[in-house]
């Protein structure tokens, strides 16, 4: 009964999903794509490190103490003859499970935060803005060796001590794209078609806060873990016999002279791991953009 | 705007109170009090009448909220107490101390890192593509994937062992560049980094407003009037961070200071706090919380007088 | 006799705004001021007027996106002003409005399929089948290809968006559509195309429409009877017709007077108003049309003018309507 009108659609290439043309923008990036394989590798070896790793970390190799690399341990053993390799591997592990079980729990507790603080506003949002003034006033090292002074040392306190100090900066993004949504003629009109505030969260916003967030834990994994290696460095993160690159930089700094391999080896390794995760980051925060050319 | 200040001023103190509070229960939360590190380093065993007596003395025996109330009412006059460590030396003393190193390494860093951190900026934005532009984000990238410590260890390495041109550690003051020249350089890696994407992404943004303007300079005038145009817009990311990075410039950087043992008030906060040091810790916290609530609040300020929209908008 | 299924009385709009250098004096500004209209079912009420004078705020605080600071408003027999939400949700499937800029309205992650049966999913009606089978049925009605469903909006032109725009507004069979500037940002070849489907869809459909807009000649096109709002009162409101070729209020005439004639070949004397629009916040007292009126006397400046009767359904807000002769012919 009406007019049908021709379908020209505005695009050049063929229909394709939100997700697809991310994925396509994202192949095209050669550096991000380095990056992402190789933190995949890190995380095979870190998951299969019993396989892995030449020796068990804790081997005691009485025969070669101190030792430089050699063919049968390529990157050195250390004053209790320990592989360095090994236990560089096996460091990753303790990295990596940091850097992502910090950010999942920043942004457990963060999201919902901000969440709620956007969509509710008024008194709510007055007082989490509060917080985040106190939080941000007092430096984040500061904090974490305060919170390690009443924690009992180990892997889970690092964890809830970076978890703590850390989901503002998620809760602060969240709230802001809350608020910026909240004001799309889309999310009123969604309104003005009677939606109650939870179809809102789960039809708009989730899928329209995503990206960000998804950008947002990828550079903050290697901040985490960064922070793991500074406090480990300090004595007061992961203690022996664990061992993180961190931990290992630290506790030989003052053989440099002599038994380089033992601090050197780590502080690449932690480097590159960084280099890595702050490539994938770009790459993906450039791919979920389709103002950059590919 | 008058009201704008005077809100903006209460949040301040009020930060300052809550973070005191938090600080001060927080470290009494702690098992094990002050004088447990002094019998572990003295290997003596102190009788149990003299640690009551001790604690009577510090006032550690009176209800928690007694203690933080008379805390608050010292420090306001300044006084922040006696050192449980260091016994005799007043807490004021000891900051007094140690402070003016920390300061010194922050101002040379903050010099240091504005001249570097700018230049590269600058001639990055102003030669997009070539290979200013890939120097300057490829120093950006070394600078965040490095962290500090590490860089301080490597140079530290490098000129101190291997070449022997520098000493490991020591300070003999602003004359000595010999001493202060790997921990400024150690100390820069951030602000460098912030300053340069700041600046350059700044200028880039100017670049691409002018850029058509600037093609068609007929004479030095308008080339001349563009150039100052950008170098205003240089500045601005600097102001906006220079506020709260001269803060934490100024209280010392705890790994710088213990790579190359210079005895500033970063390196002493982390001290006392495995010593339980609470007098310090405390005034510690203040000090360093108070200096970025000032820095955030001297900002503000001065962004509302910039642009008093500002000040009108209910904060939201 | 026709009646109303939307009536607003005195329904006034305000937001706190802050002036002065210190920010210290507190004012109000009134987007809408205490307007009082009804909608006859069935019919088209067109609202005009320039940009500020608070139609499209009235268009939203009659849907109440914008909670009413004071007034009320009756659809359908229901005061709507405080009422509970979930009351209101349910009453929100007989009112739907079209957007101005079709692309924002939107969800730009959602395709057209999750976009038209989003107000079906909202309010729990029928199936996954039901649902994907009464959009196929709407994509036919406003003339869109089947295979859009699988798209997203940013691959359409603007005329398709507001195409589906429409098709999600109809979804829930509703009895009244609001449109707020529904062809302002589009081609004026497409323009006819979506006006024309208006009027298709409202005799297929027995919808009421209030549109609002500040093109003259495409309101008239559309509507029955017209209202003209100045800084946020309601200036006259009357039979299209009488609206365009006899208005009485000064600045009815002034507007009337604006629009181009494609055939200018009588000599017609043009209303010029002397001045620009006030600022919204500081309105001139009284009638707040009198600094820049032709016809103003001290009156004007002291009493506020009310709507008052000048013909058939016709109504004029001015104190000296008589006097006002009609010059645009």
């Amino acid at each position: 009964m009406t007019t049908t009108e021709t379908t020209a659609i505005a695009a050049p290439f063929k229909h394709r999903s939100v997700g697809q043309a991310f994925w396509f923008r994202f192949r095209h990036n050669r550096r991000a794509m380095i990056a992402l394989g190789f933190i995949i590798l890190e995380i095979l070896a870190a998951v299969f490190a019993p396989v892995v790793a030449p020796y068990p970390p804790d081997k005691i190799h009485y025969e070669a103490l101190w030792s430089l690399p050699t063919k049968d341990h390529w990157m050195g053993t250390d004053d209790l003859g320990r592989d360095v390799l090994s236990r560089i591997i096996y460091g990753g592990r303790v990295s990596i499970s940091v850097g992502v079980l910090a950010q999942t729990m920043q942004v457990l507790i963060g999201l919902p935060i901000g969440a709620i603080a956007g969509l509710l506003g008024g008194w709510i949002d007055y007082a989490f803005m509060r917080l985040i003034d106190i939080l941000s006033s007092v430096p984040s090292l500061l904090l974490y060796l305060l919170m390690m002074l009443v924690l009992p040392r180990g892997f889970g306190s690092i964890i809830i001590a970076l978890s703590v100090t850390g989901w503002i900066g998620i809760a602060r993004l969240v709230r802001g794209q809350v608020l910026s949504l909240k004001a799309t003629d889309y999310v009123r009109a969604a309104r003005g078609m009677g939606a109650n505030t939870r179809h809102i969260i789960v039809a708009h916003l989730l899928r329209n806060t995503l990206s960000p967030v998804m950008v947002s834990v990828t550079l903050g994994i290697p901040g985490a873990m960064m922070a793991e290696a500074g406090l480990s460095f300090l004595g007061i993160g992961i203690s022996p016999p664990m061992s993180s690159w961190g931990q290992m930089i630290g506790l030989y700094q003052a053989y440099i002279q002599t038994s380089w391999h033992l601090t050197v080896f780590p502080a690449l390794v932690l480097s590159v791991t960084m280099l890595a995760w702050f490539t994938l980051g770009d790459g993906l925060r450039d791919a979920f953009d389709p103002s950059i050319q590919v | 705007m008058f009201r704008f200040i005077i809100m903006r001023f209460g949040g301040l103190i009020g930060v300052l109170l809550a973070v005191s509070i938090l600080t001060f229960f927080l470290m009494h939360a702690v098992p094990g009090g002050p004088f447990d590190a002094m019998t572990a380093s003295t290997a003596q065993m102190i009788p149990l009448e003299l640690v009551r007596d001790l604690e009577v003395k510090y006032g550690l025996d009176k209800p928690l909220w007694t203690q933080y109330w008379l805390f608050l009412r010292a420090a306001l006059r300044g006084d922040f107490g006696y050192s449980f460590y260091a016994s005799g030396r007043t807490v004021t003393e000891l900051v007094q101390q140690h402070w003016p190193y920390s300061i010194h390494v922050g101002l040379l860093t903050l010099a240091f890192s504005s001249v570097v951190g700018l230049a590269l900026g600058i001639v990055a934005a102003m030669n997009p593509g070539r290979w200013p532009d890939y120097f300057g984000t490829g120093v950006s990238l070394f600078c965040m994937t490095v962290p500090s410590f590490v860089f301080a260890k490597l140079m530290q390495y490098i000129f101190s062992v291997r070449l022997g041109l520098l000493p490991t550690s020591g300070w003999e003051g602003w004359a000595e560049p010999k001493y202060w020249i790997l921990p400024v350089l150690s100390n820069s890696l951030g602000p460098v980094l912030t300053l340069q994407r700041y600046t350059r992404s700044a200028i880039a943004d100017v670049m691409r407003a002018n850029y058509v303007r600037t093609a068609r300079a007929k004479g030095l005038g308008e080339a001349k009037v563009t150039l100052i145009h950008i170098f205003k817009n240089a500045l601005t990311p600097v102001v906006t961070v220079a506020g709260p990075m001269t803060a934490s410039l100024i209280t010392g950087s705890i790994f710088i200071e213990s790579i190359f043992r210079i005895p500033g008030l970063g390196w002493y906060t982390n001290v006392s706090i495995s010593r339980r040091d609470y007098p310090l810790i405390l005034a510690s916290t203040l000090l360093w919380t108070a200096l970025i609530s000032v820095t955030y609040f001297v900002t503000d300020i001065i962004y509302a007088l910039l642009d008093p929209r500002v000040a009108y908008m209910k904060e939201r | 006799m026709t009646e109303a299924i939307v009536q607003t009385v005195d329904l006034v709009k305000s937001f706190a705004v802050r002036r002065g250098f210190f920010a210290q004096r507190k004012t109000r500004l009134y987007a809408v001021d205490r307007v009082s209209l009804s909608i006859n079912a069935g019919e088209t009420l067109g609202l005009v007027g320039e940009s500020g004078c608070g139609k499209s705020t009235l268009g939203l605080t009659l849907m109440q996106l914008y909670e009413p600071t004071s007034g009320q408003v009756y659809f359908d027999g229901d005061n709507l002003v405080g009422m509970p939400s979930a009351q209101l949700n349910k009453v929100r499937r007989k009112m739907q409005m079209i957007y101005q800029d079709p692309y924002a309205a939107l969800d730009p992650r959602m395709n057209i399929e999750e976009i038209l049966t989003e107000p079906m999913i909202i309010h729990g009606i029928g199936t996954r089948h039901e649902r994907l089978a009464e959009a196929r049925r709407l994509m036919d009605i406003v003339g869109l290809p089947q295979d859009a469903l699988g798209r997203f909006p940013s691959e359409f032109s603007g005329g398709q968006q507001q195409r589906i725009g429409i098709a999600r507004a109809l979804m829930l069979q509703p009895k009244l559509i609001i449109c707020d500037e529904p062809v302002s940002s589009l081609d004026v070849s497409v323009q006819a195309q979506i006006l024309n489907l208006l009027r298709d869809l409202q005799k297929e459909f027995d919808l009421t429409y209030l549109f609002i807009s500040h093109n003259i000649a495409v309101t008239r096109f559309m509507s029955r009877r017209i209202g003209v709002m100045y800084l946020g009162r309601l200036t006259e409101i009357g039979p299209g017709a009488t609206i365009v070729e006899q208005p009485r209020h000064p600045y009815t005439q002034a507007l009337i007077s604006a629009v181009p004639d494609p055939q200018p070949t009588d000599t017609r004397r043009q209303r010029r108003l002397s001045g620009d629009v006030p600022s919204p916040i500081d309105r001139p007292s009284g009638c707040t049309f009198h600094p820049r009126c032709p016809f103003a006397q001290a009156e004007c400046a002291n009493t506020e003018p009310q709507l008052r009767p000048f013909g058939p359904e016709h109504f004029v807000a001015c104190h000296f309507a008589e006097k006002t002769a009609a010059t645009t012919s």
